[in-house]
């Protein structure tokens, strides 16, 4: 029931994809004026109890959740009680939203202007509208989206505003706060702000959970936060961060709101404004302080063409059917719900599970751009054409063929994907071959650089897709037969070293290798028998194009595993962990060991180390070398091995795994 | 009853009538004759108000005098007469032979029913749709020489083989009848119960202890898988009071006798035990002991653990009482609460000693409106910390709110209808109450009359700082009416495809208001997703307070018109909510008990050791599962 409510849109007899609706159109043909001015009166959840925003601080400060807290911090640190309270109401000051209609007027009217000369258009489906609207009466919402861009919360809220549905408070990094006056526009406008990290700090999380649990609770409004935790660079879904999901779950655990509706929100842009800006800091330019006076200067973004974007609600999943079966809350009757509690394992695998599957309905209510699909088989052409011997670049009908060919195996395996069909020349990105005298070897590998992981972060885009057959297809690349059981202990053994890279769900490596098993068999790529896995004559194309599609990250990993066994010193610490490997990856390319540019990304040496960190290969020292990387050098070197293919997979990892 | 005690018994029985007709004097109040009426004048009387002691409520037909397929007597119930008017018939009841205006229009706009849509029930018993009664021979040869009483006549069985569940009435009025008991005895006092259980273990015979006959945790179904011969041991012939010890307030008392034979008899020497069941009617002594029953003036008197001294019960392996009757020991566990809940699966209780008092001089009803649910929860919590509560209080949600206006009864003055609408007037237009939001808590205050007077003024100050208004006493009295009346009002709706029942839990206090809302909504879509047509009638009350938290009541009920089968539906819903009510840190019963209702979940209540704990006594009181209801567990 549960999973059926996140993924009823992959069965194609339930669901044919909604339609969009731009709707910048209006806008271009009437008053932005008097839309800004517009009666706005949206429908509100039926249960709500309406207070301002100040009397939800009060209700906050008075909770007994809060109190608790107090008395115990204060009892810790031997601080007055009064001194703590005092805190908790700063904490709570620097925090809390003061959401004011006039602001999202403001924004309504100058939003308008910009985005009619960045957008063609900002396409919405309606429908998911008018079910987000239905939603919002019945329980509490929590509104999902996806984050790629600053853009991203500024647009939800102008979306809502022009729906006449209720606007959101909006979880937001306190880097924003820096920006003097902007951050008080977005605070005005319904953004609260929370630090990017406060570990143990006892009385913020309090102050942080009650505020949000507070505004949930009662419809103050629905809450929208990012499950990814912070932009993706790259294009592709981060992995899902639990905190802010586990707060926002636990009213329902607690029996103090009968149901809520969890909205995943799928925002594709044809073009992110920040494009450039992420490849440069991938690559170690450090990204620019988030300022007032930085983006004022942004605003030579004003002059560019920035296409389309396309905003998808998805189908709201309820909590209640999601937990069904999976979540025994009466595991909370036995402590006052007031004391804050860890969650048990069964709550934090579900959460974990749930975050999982809501950014999985993210990622495929993504719309395709045509010129995802381009930018992958433009990349993989760029690759192979490093290779000697090969001539750069590719005909123009070769291309379109390639594409077309491309379109349709996508087409077969998301159900209805939405992909455009007009196809427009971009003539400012792209892997351009520019050259010029005066420029250091180094400056040009990172100038090319620059322009390849742009044109992977269109890849990316796609790879949601082509995931779990690519995986499938490397697995059969690995093993060591066609056997199914080796194909499988393959699959297995990437999938789980992926999972920090990939929105890979956990514990789900079985449903995860039957898919890619029907998704290949049905294109015709795979034949499968009780007991081999055999790739057909005319499924080479495709099985090629698959492993293409996921070599950079299979390399970058590699890559990753010899710098640890090769150049880890001793004192090696997570901080020089990316400056180092940066210059063992940089004098590698240069010497032409490596053949993608694209394993300079920072990304992908954060979560290679994630990874084998989770898998115990490193280990993060604890106490005096805070932060300092044990590396085992055993096991990253098989590791590696099995990666590239020279070990057999089961015999080296699986056990371990 | 007296007969036993000693020869001062007409002297005291001078005094108490001297008593009773002071207190009556209190309770007439010239103006508004409607509303002076005690709870006490709703619950029915025996076959003769103030007939000799020797007369019983509970004869051993119970055909003579109640329904086979429906609650309580034969005499009285409701129905809609030609002019569409609900009335209530017989004599018994304060109701009887009133008309009841506002019902007809409730019960349509409630529930989506019409009165063109009738289910009426089988008429007559058929008995040769009863199983033959399977009769282990030897046992029943013995049994004769014994003298006690016994019966295998279809319609004693039939009438033995249920309790007041839903699905039970239902199969009852389609006239199926599932296993049913093969034999009835009536033992007449506690050495007959010996003799019995003997002959039972010695025979191997399934006894299944019946009392009143009122349970709702299908405690009383015969397991359809026992192969044995079933006998009813009937307790209702068990019912005197032995004797009444003035001096440590005390009555001992055969524990077959029923609620209001138990208080009338006691008052009639002065003295009451205040334990009143809504069962009251009908419930037993023993049944109280059994399922650890709850009384509506529990504040004042206390549950049925409270109230009882001593229990002597009769096992397969013997006799189990304690020596003496001190009022507190520490001997160990308590073996009375092996006996409280054991739900029949371990033995007879057969004699009880029970704490009495002095009967009240003087009661008095009361209600207070709050503007919504929530500030009444507030103030009936304040209340429970203060320490204050009233003999009884509970709050009524807005739908039984409207419940229970719907039972007024014609009003006989110009005058009094005139208030009324005055009264309507000055809470939802002056005061701004919402009429659809707005609840009321019923009140009983009982004590010697300065007493009272102070404790009402106490409490209506205390409901005053949530927003609560005085509403008289008859909004009061109609409170308490409903719960009288429920059961025959639902057998009114099963008259017109309305099914219900009610089921109840205790939760802590800062639970309370979510655990109504979520419940309440549960229901609403369980029923939904069910495919039932129309919107049940999903309400509920805060029903006892405790220094720890809150019985809550639900009443549930829907139009089941165009479902294949309802009680299926019925049960589902029913189930979900139970969950519902766990999940919601609610207990899985407060004074229902568990029965085989809602045995499933037991383990999760008690724990697996818990559980052991329970098993291991049933092992040693009764290896071969003499009593073998399986109840519990």
């Amino acid at each position: 029931m549960a999973s059926k409510a996140v993924y009823s849109h992959r069965d194609p007899m339930l669901k044919k994809r909604d339609d969009f609706e731009d709707i910048l159109e209006e806008r271009r043909n009437s008053s932005d004026l008097r839309y800004a001015l517009k009666c706005y009166t949206p429908v509100v959840y039926k249960g709500i109890s309406p207070c301002k925003a100040d009397a939800l601080t009060n209700m906050v400060l008075q909770s007994s959740h809060l109190h608790y807290v107090i008395s115990q911090v204060s009892k810790e640190t031997g601080r007055a009680v009064d001194d703590v309270q005092d805190e908790a109401s700063a904490i709570l000051e620097e925090m809390a939203q003061r959401l004011q209609l006039s602001t999202i007027r403001f924004f309504a009217f100058t939003l308008s202007k910009v985005f009619k000369t960045l957008f063609r258009s900002i396409c919405v489906n309606e429908e998911g509208i008018q079910r987000l609207q239905q939603a919002i009466q019945e329980h509490p919402v929590v509104l999902l989206p996806s984050h790629r861009s600053y853009m991203d919360f500024l647009l939800m809220s102008y979306l809502l505003y022009t729906y006449d549905l209720a606007l959101p408070v909006i979880a937001a990094g306190m880097d924003f706060m820096g920006m003097k006056f902007v951050g008080e526009m977005l605070r005005m406008s319904g953004a609260f702000f929370i630090r990017r990290s406060f570990g143990g700090d006892k009385l913020y999380w309090a102050v942080f959970s009650e505020y949000v649990k507070t505004m949930l609770k009662n419809g103050y409004a629905p809450v929208e936060f990012f499950l990814e935790g912070t932009r993706s660079r790259t294009s592709k879904s981060l992995t899902p961060k639990l905190g802010l999901l586990n707060i926002v779950m636990d009213p329902f655990f607690k029996g103090e709101v009968f149901d809520m509706s969890l909205v995943p929100v799928s925002i594709s842009y044809e073009r992110i404004l920040e494009e450039s800006l992420y490849a440069r800091e991938m690559l170690g330019v450090p990204k620019p302080k988030e300022s007032t006076s930085g983006l004022f200067k942004a605003r030579k973004v004003l002059s560019q063409n920035y296409g389309s974007i396309h905003v998808y609600f998805g189908q709201p999943v309820s909590l209640r059917s999601l937990a069904e079966g999976r979540v025994n809350r009466s595991q909370f009757s036995l402590v006052p719900r007031h004391i804050p509690k860890r969650p048990s394992e069964e709550i934090q695998n579900f959460v974990n599970d749930s975050a999982y599957m809501l950014v999985r309905a993210q990622e495929e209510n993504m719309v395709l751009k045509p010129w995802v699909l381009l930018a992958s088989l433009l990349l993989q052409n760029h690759h192979q054409s490093q290779a000697p011997g090969q001539k750069p670049g590719m005909a123009l009908d070769e291309l379109t063929e390639r594409v077309v060919w491309l379109r349709d195996l996508s087409r077969q395996f998301t159900v209805v994907p939405e992909i455009q069909e007009t196809l427009y020349l971009r003539g400012d990105v792209g892997p351009k071959e520019s050259r010029s005298a005066d420029t250091t070897p180094e400056e040009e590998l990172l100038s090319r650089a620059v322009i390849v992981l742009s044109c992977a972060s269109y890849r990316n885009q796609a790879l949601h897709v082509f995931l779990r057959p690519a995986l499938l297809a490397l697995a059969i690349h690995a093993a060591a037969s066609t056997k199914k059981r080796e194909v499988f202990y393959s699959f297995s053994f990437l999938r789980n070293m992926f999972s920090n890279e990939f929105i890979l769900v956990p514990g789900a490596t079985v449903q995860d290798f039957e898919e890619a098993c029907y998704l290949l068999v049905k294109t015709g790529a795979l034949q499968i028998t009780q007991q081999e896995v055999l790739v057909t004559e005319r499924g080479h194309r495709t099985i090629v194009f698959l492993t293409s599609m996921l070599d950079p990250f299979l390399q970058g990993y590699q890559v990753v595993c010899r710098f640890l066994c090769e150049e880890a010193t001793e004192e090696l610490t997570e901080k020089q962990f990316i400056p180092s490997i940066r210059r063992f990856i940089i004098k590698h390319l240069l010497a032409g060991r490596l053949r993608y540019t694209e394993v300079l990304s920072s990304d992908l040496q954060k979560n290679a180390l994630a990874a084998l960190l989770r898998l115990g290969a490193v280990q993060k020292l604890k106490g005096v070398d805070q932060g300092t990387l044990k590396v085992n050098t055993v096991m990253v070197n098989s590791l590696e091995d099995t990666l590239g293919g020279k070990l057999p997979t089961q015999k080296v990892v699986v056990a371990r795994l | 009853m007296a007969s036993n005690s000693s020869g001062g018994s007409s002297d005291r029985q001078r005094i108490a009538q001297q008593r009773l007709r002071v207190i009556a004097g209190h309770l007439q109040r010239p103006v508004d004759g409607d509303s002076a009426v005690l709870a006490a004048e709703y619950k029915a009387q025996g076959e003769q108000p103030g007939s000799s002691r020797e007369e019983k409520t509970v004869p051993r037909r119970r055909q003579e005098i109640m329904k086979w397929n429906g609650w309580g007597y034969s005499d009285s119930r409701f129905f809609f007469n030609k002019k569409g008017q609900a009335e209530f018939t017989g004599k018994r009841y304060k109701l009887s032979g009133l008309i009841i205006p506002a019902l007809k229009d409730w019960f349509e706009s409630t529930f989506g029913a019409s009165l063109q849509h009738k289910t009426p029930a089988t008429p007559i018993l058929n008995s040769s749709a009863v199983h033959p009664p399977t009769l282990n021979e030897t046992f029943v040869e013995e049994l004769k020489s014994t003298g006690i009483p016994f019966s295998h006549d279809a319609e004693d069985r039939v009438f033995r083989a249920h309790g007041h569940c839903l699905h039970e009435i239902f199969a009852l009025r389609e006239g199926k009848f599932g296993r049913v008991p093969d034999m009835v005895i009536w033992p007449n006092c506690h050495n007959d119960v010996v003799k019995v259980v003997e002959l039972a273990s010695k025979h191997n015979v399934c006894l299944i202890p019946y009392g009143g006959g009122t349970s709702v945790s299908s405690a009383l179904e015969c397991p359809p898988e026992e192969t044995r011969s079933i006998v009813s041991l009937d307790t209702s012939q068990m019912n005197h009071i032995l004797w009444i010890d003035e001096k440590n307030l005390t009555a001992h008392v055969e524990a077959g006798i029923v609620g209001q034979d138990l208080e009338r008899l006691l008052n009639e020497s002065g003295y009451c035990t205040g334990h009143e069941p809504d069962s009251m009617e009908f419930s037993s002594l023993g049944g109280w002991v059994a399922t650890r029953a709850s009384g509506m003036k529990k504040n004042i008197y206390g549950n049925i653990e409270d109230l009882v001294v001593h229990i002597k019960m009769v096992t397969p392996r013997g006799v189990i009482e304690k020596s003496c009757q001190g009022p507190r020991m520490s001997t160990g566990p308590d073996i009375h609460h092996f006996i409280m809940g054991s739900e029949g699966t371990l033995g007879v209780v057969t004699e009880v000693t029970m704490k009495i008092r002095p009967m009240p001089e003087y009661q008095k009803y009361g209600s207070v409106v709050f503007p919504n649910f929530e500030q009444g929860v507030a103030c009936l919590r304040e209340v429970a910390r203060q320490r204050c509560a009233p003999a009884s209080i509970r709050l009524m949600d807005n739908e039984q709110f409207k419940f229970g206006h719907a039972l007024k009864p014609q009003v006989s003055s110009i005058f009094t209808s005139f208030l009324d609408g005055l009264k309507k007037f000055y809470i939802t237009k002056f005061k701004g109450f919402d009429p659809n939001r707005l609840c009321v808590a019923t009140l009983l205050f009982e004590g010697d009359r300065e007493r009272v007077l102070q404790h009402e003024k106490q409490v209506y100050d205390i409901a005053a700082k949530f927003g609560g208004l005085a509403a008289g006493e008859d909004n009061g009295q109609r409170g308490y009416m409903l719960t009288f009346v429920i059961a025959y009002l639902r057998d009114l709706g099963m008259d017109y495809y309305v099914i219900g029942e009610s089921f109840e839990t205790s939760v802590p206090w800062d639970r309370v208001l979510d655990i109504c809302q979520n419940v309440k909504e549960r229901i609403v879509r369980e029923c939904k997703d069910k495919g039932v047509q129309f919107p049940p009638l999903s309400t509920c009350r805060v029903t006892q307070t405790y220094d720890a938290g809150a019985c809550v009541y639900f009443y549930f009920a829907f139009n089941y018109r165009g479902l294949s089968d309802p009680v299926h539906v019925y049960e589902q819903v029913e189930h979900a909510a139970r969950e519902e009510i766990l999940a919601n840190g609610g207990s899985l019963s407060h004074h229902h008990g568990v029965g085989k209702l809602r045995k499933e979940w037991m383990r999760e209540t008690v724990s697996s050791v818990g559980l052991g704990m329970l098993k291991s006594v049933k092992d040693f009181v009764d290896p071969n599962n003499i009593f073998g209801n399986r109840n519990l567990l």
